[in-house]
């Protein structure tokens, strides 16, 4: 997918020398959707981060004298609630910011547990090749051919849904990216001559895999983290959704959008605020993604 | 041609066998059937006789051989929940589904080849870009949530279209339509470049040369051989438009094979969901089987592997 270093046109090797990091600041200032994505990204991480000090309630807090109040843009709208109140009179923004704690949660382990699984994988297969590799690749093909939400929905149902057997659950159905893209990468430098002179050098396996290969990989794999990210947090919604996943009260953007359901026909705000919460989210994390991908591969996109 | 096809053909064989082991295992591994068949208020004795009853206190190989044999007859057992046999239940279902699915790559493919045509006609101006950012926002909608806006929408704002259901062919417009976006950006991004590809090749040189106006370059000589890989993963996004139709048919209560899954599980009906999980799972090897051998009739390269 990408070549390990930073190839230079000889134009810009006459110019005087700049900072390696400059360059890779100006890189990625100049591509605005990357600075976009990172900034919105950021943003949330930091809400996430301080919800509990930006919240203005408790976001638990049951009030029945204060259900379906609609948010400021209406109306009826207050500035004590700014995006207004669920049917149990929790306030909206108070829960979308504890929200975004579990969508990040989920994304990020998630993310990790998958990437640990199909980068292991990858690595071995591409590396070894042969039998190693004929079995691998069949693994991935088996675990292609699994429909991961059915699969995830019937094993949360018999585990019983949370917080955790969701991150597990996507932890474990979601490494056949990395897997895939950890193998083409590495069979491409499995024969390159840093690798052979380590290997003269008598170090052993398993240090230049680590040691030598991984860092290699790395780029490429820091992409399929964004990917695999937006793609947990999008099925742990859908799973909270329909009602398998993150367990009330616990304020998932998934299962806010279901227990708004009900009022969807005369209130859309109930579902549209954690429904755009979650595509924001996951559209900034896509365009992280996209931007280093393209920064991977210079010659421009696709 | 012919043993790169026999080869592939068995690969699919043996994985589709694989993932019915898998599904098997996964689903009795991840829990005690029989607890959760008999509910919480069940007693120890009535949970006995449940294991009995189902043949659960067989080991787990002795089931599964019972049950693959029965399978390779199209005999998945009774369910437990609907009085019916599942082949009955997906008999019923699958035409549904199948419907639906034919619809949404319909919709995803009048999106998506158009679109990605102009961005690349159009390469690098506006207009690409333009495309670009639907590709990028369609991917981050949950669909689940575009259901419900397109119903809030469609069907109770404008009262254009029905909100759910599956009386007439128009209860199907709106879950094609959120289903299918979601296999949009994939096939645009590969017929954008498809058409760059091919557009910058000599005999499209050559017919612009011979004068021909550039419509019929672009549609009559460009696209038809942009537009062959896009077949291609216009049969595994079908595969995968069918896994992800147990979400859009909860959304729509459209009463096909996905909605059939939902209510399995949240039943504990097992014989039902592992059933649906194998021929969702065949219907995406078949489909992906089809996709490779389009792709290596196209590259020939592609089949010394």
């Amino acid at each position: 997918m990408s070549q390990p270093a930073v190839s230079l046109s000889p134009a810009t090797s006459l110019l005087p020398v700049v900072p390696e990091w400059r360059r890779m600041l100006n890189r990625v200032l100049g591509h605005h959707g990357l600075t976009l994505g990172a900034a919105v990204l950021g943003l949330i991480v930091l809400a996430a981060l301080f919800a509990p000090w930006l919240a203005p309630h408790d976001p638990y807090a049951q009030d029945v004298s204060q259900r379906m109040i609609p948010p400021i843009w209406h109306d009826k709208g207050t500035w004590d609630h700014v995006l207004g109140t669920d049917k149990l009179g929790r306030d909206y923004l108070s829960r979308l910011l504890y929200g975004a704690r579990i969508s990040l949660t989920i994304g990020l382990v998630a993310a990790l547990i998958s990437g640990l699984i199909g980068t292991t994988l990858g690595v071995l297969a591409g590396y070894f090749g042969g039998r190693v590799d004929a079995v691998i690749s069949y693994i991935i093909t088996t675990r292609l051919a699994l429909p991961v939400i059915l699969v995830a929905l019937a094993m949360a149902s018999l585990v019983g849904g949370s917080l955790q057997v969701v991150i597990i659950l996507l932890g474990l159905l979601l490494w056949d990216r990395f897997a895939v893209v950890a193998r083409s990468t590495t069979q491409q430098l499995r024969d390159a001559e840093f690798i052979a002179s380590a290997k003269v050098l008598g170090a052993s396996t398993p240090y230049i895999l680590v040691r030598e290969l991984l860092p290699n990989i790395l780029s490429s794999l820091i992409v399929v983290v964004t990917l695999e990210m937006a793609h947990a947090i999008l099925l742990e919604a859908t799973l909270s959704f329909l009602g398998l996943g993150v367990q009330p009260p616990l304020p998932s953007w998934g299962l806010m959008v279901a227990e708004g359901k009900a009022y969807m026909f005369f209130q859309p705000w109930v579902i549209a605020v954690p429904g755009i919460a979650l595509m924001i989210l996951v559209l900034a994390i896509n365009l992280v993604g996209d931007g280093l991908r393209d920064m991977n591969a210079p010659e421009g996109r696709n | 041609m012919l043993a790169f096809v026999v080869r592939r053909l068995l690969v699919a064989l043996s994985v589709a066998f694989t993932v019915s082991v898998v599904s098997f295992m996964l689903l009795h591994l991840s829990g005690d059937l029989a607890t959760s068949i008999a509910g919480p208020e069940a007693t120890a004795e009535q949970v006995e006789d449940i294991r009995k009853q189902f043949g659960l206190d067989q080991p787990i190989v002795m089931q599964y051989l019972h049950w693959l044999w029965d399978a390779l007859h199209f005999d998945f057992g009774r369910s437990y929940y609907f009085q019916d046999t599942v082949m009955g239940l997906i008999g019923e279902r699958l035409p549904i589904t199948l419907t639906l699915g034919g619809i949404a790559l319909a919709v995803a493919t009048l999106i998506a080849i158009p679109l990605g045509v102009l961005a690349a006609i159009k390469q690098d101006t506006w207009i690409d870009r333009l495309a670009l950012l639907i590709a990028v926002i369609g991917q981050a909608m949950p669909s689940f949530w575009f259901g419900l806006a397109l119903i809030v929408i469609f069907a109770v704002n404008l009262h254009w279209l029905p909100a759910g259901g599956n009386a007439t062919w128009q209860h199907f417009i709106l879950p094609a339509i959120a289903l299918g976006y979601y296999a949009t950006p994939a096939m645009m991004r590969l017929t954008r470049t498809g058409m760059l590809e091919v557009l910058g090749s000599d005999y499209i040189r050559t017919a612009r040369a011979k004068g021909l106006n550039e419509r019929t370059v672009i549609f009559k000589h460009a696209l038809r051989n942009a537009v062959i890989p896009v077949v291609a993963l216009m049969a595994v996004e079908l595969g995968f438009m069918l896994g992800g139709s147990v979400v859009i048919e909860s959304v729509f209560s459209l009463k096909g094979l996905g909605q059939l899954a939902w209510d399995a599980i949240a039943r504990n009906d097992y014989p039902v969901v592992q059933a649906v999980v194998l021929i969702i799972a065949v219907f995406y090897i078949a489909l992906t089987f089809l996709a490779d051998v389009i792709n290596a009739m196209l590259d020939p390269r592609l089949r010394v592997r």
